[in-house]
């Protein structure tokens, strides 16, 4: 099977290129992409990138495979046409090969304030949550912060500091749609510029690329609503 | 919070609506138009400024002004500050789109209050 990865290593090459590699897959076997690159790393042990837990619940190895962002240890190479183009997730800054620096990404993830803030006092044991409240974060919390859709988001590209992207904004929501959490109009009010909610223009690349299958595009759509009702 | 001190409205939420009624606004006053010139098979000097002497008419172009002076505040800010990354020239750019939607506007209603 025949593979063309791009490499870059700041310290020796001026400019990045793409390497050709060529990998001998048994008939009738299949694996999955990160199993193949830890292959070719054999062939060329300076080929670099991020990995740990091989299953899709670490988001460590998201890459754009021959041009759509992915995990690459829950991608099966049986489903990739010939030759298989790899490269670093778009729109961030490369490290090294597949490599890239998520400090804008962090740094928004950051802002919204991913954590339970509750005014009142914390009770005895634990704060409790009906079951249908609890239904509510489905489909946010299981993110894994891959930044699989952040990098794939035209307005994250042109506005990664000011434009908090479908992860952040993904996770804004499971707050904010959290009964146990009473921070929530301190946390629309962080959202309510011209940037940090409204510069999503509804392509739904993110949909489209999100491993876990989940839909920040909806969740977007949830903040917008209650920003509505409370300021209409 | 972003701040910017050149978007039409003072928040996200308000130049998002903003953006939809006034669309709203000028897609039914298109529609209008397009009625009136379906209906009318010669529209002549005369036809024309009886229209434009209605003042629900003369009302309704005014609003549609309005909103197309917001619509193209906000639109081309929003281009701008998508693909035009220099801050100079975005500030020129942004100016220039300002100021054109205030002459258009006042100019317009100039226009409409002579008939
Ligand atoms: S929403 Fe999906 S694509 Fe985006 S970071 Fe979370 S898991 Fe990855
Ligand atoms: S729907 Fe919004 S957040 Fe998702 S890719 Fe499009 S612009 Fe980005
Ligand atoms: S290695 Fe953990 S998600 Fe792929």
């Amino acid at each position: 099977m025949r593979f063309s990865i791009y490499r870059y290593n700041p310290d020796v090459d001026k400019e990045p290129y793409m390497q050709e590699f060529q990998l001998e897959i048994p008939a009738g076997k299949d694996m999955m992409l990160l199993e193949a690159l830890l292959l070719l790393k054999e062939q060329d042990a300076t080929l670099t990138f991020r990995r740990s837990c091989r299953e899709g619940v670490c988001g460590s190895d998201g890459m754009n495979i021959n041009g759509k962002n992915g995990l690459a240890c829950i991608t099966h190479v049986s489903e990739l046409s010939e030759p298989v183009v790899v490269r670093p997730l778009p729109g961030l800054p490369v490290i090294r090969d597949l490599v890239v620096d998520m400090a804008l990404f962090y740094k928004q993830y950051e802002r919204i304030k991913p954590f339970l803030q509750n005014k009142n006092a914390a009770p005895a044991k634990e704060r409790l949550q009906s079951p249908e409240d609890r239904e509510k974060l489905e489909g946010l919390w299981e993110c894994i912060l891959c930044a699989c859709c952040s990098t794939s988001c035209p307005s994250f590209w042109w506005n990664p500091e000011k434009f908090v992207g479908p992860a952040g904004l993904l996770q804004a929501y499971r707050f904010l749609a959290d009964s146990r959490d009473t921070a929530t109009d301190e946390r629309l009010d962080d959202l309510d510029d011209s940037f940090s909610v409204f510069r999503c223009r509804t392509i739904m690349n993110c949909v489209n690329v999100c491993p876990k299958g989940l839909n920040p595009t909806k969740a977007i759509g949830k903040i917008r609503s209650m920003l509505l009702e409370r300021g209409v | 919070m972003v701040k910017s001190v050149t978007s039409l409205g003072r928040s996200g939420l308000h130049d998002w609506l903003w953006q939809r009624v006034s669309a709203v606004v000028i897609a039914s006053y298109v529609l209008f138009m397009g009625g009136y010139f379906a209906t009318h098979a010669s529209v002549d000097f005369a036809a024309w400024q009886a229209l434009f002497q209605n003042t629900a008419f003369k009302l309704f172009t005014l609003v549609f002004l309005v909103g197309l002076s917001a619509h193209a505040w906000i639109g081309l800010w929003t281009v701008a500050t998508d693909y035009v990354k220099p801050v100079k020239i975005r500030f020129v750019l942004q100016s220039a789109v300002i100021i054109a939607s205030v002459m258009y506007f006042l100019w317009g209603v100039q226009v409409i209050w002579s008939v």
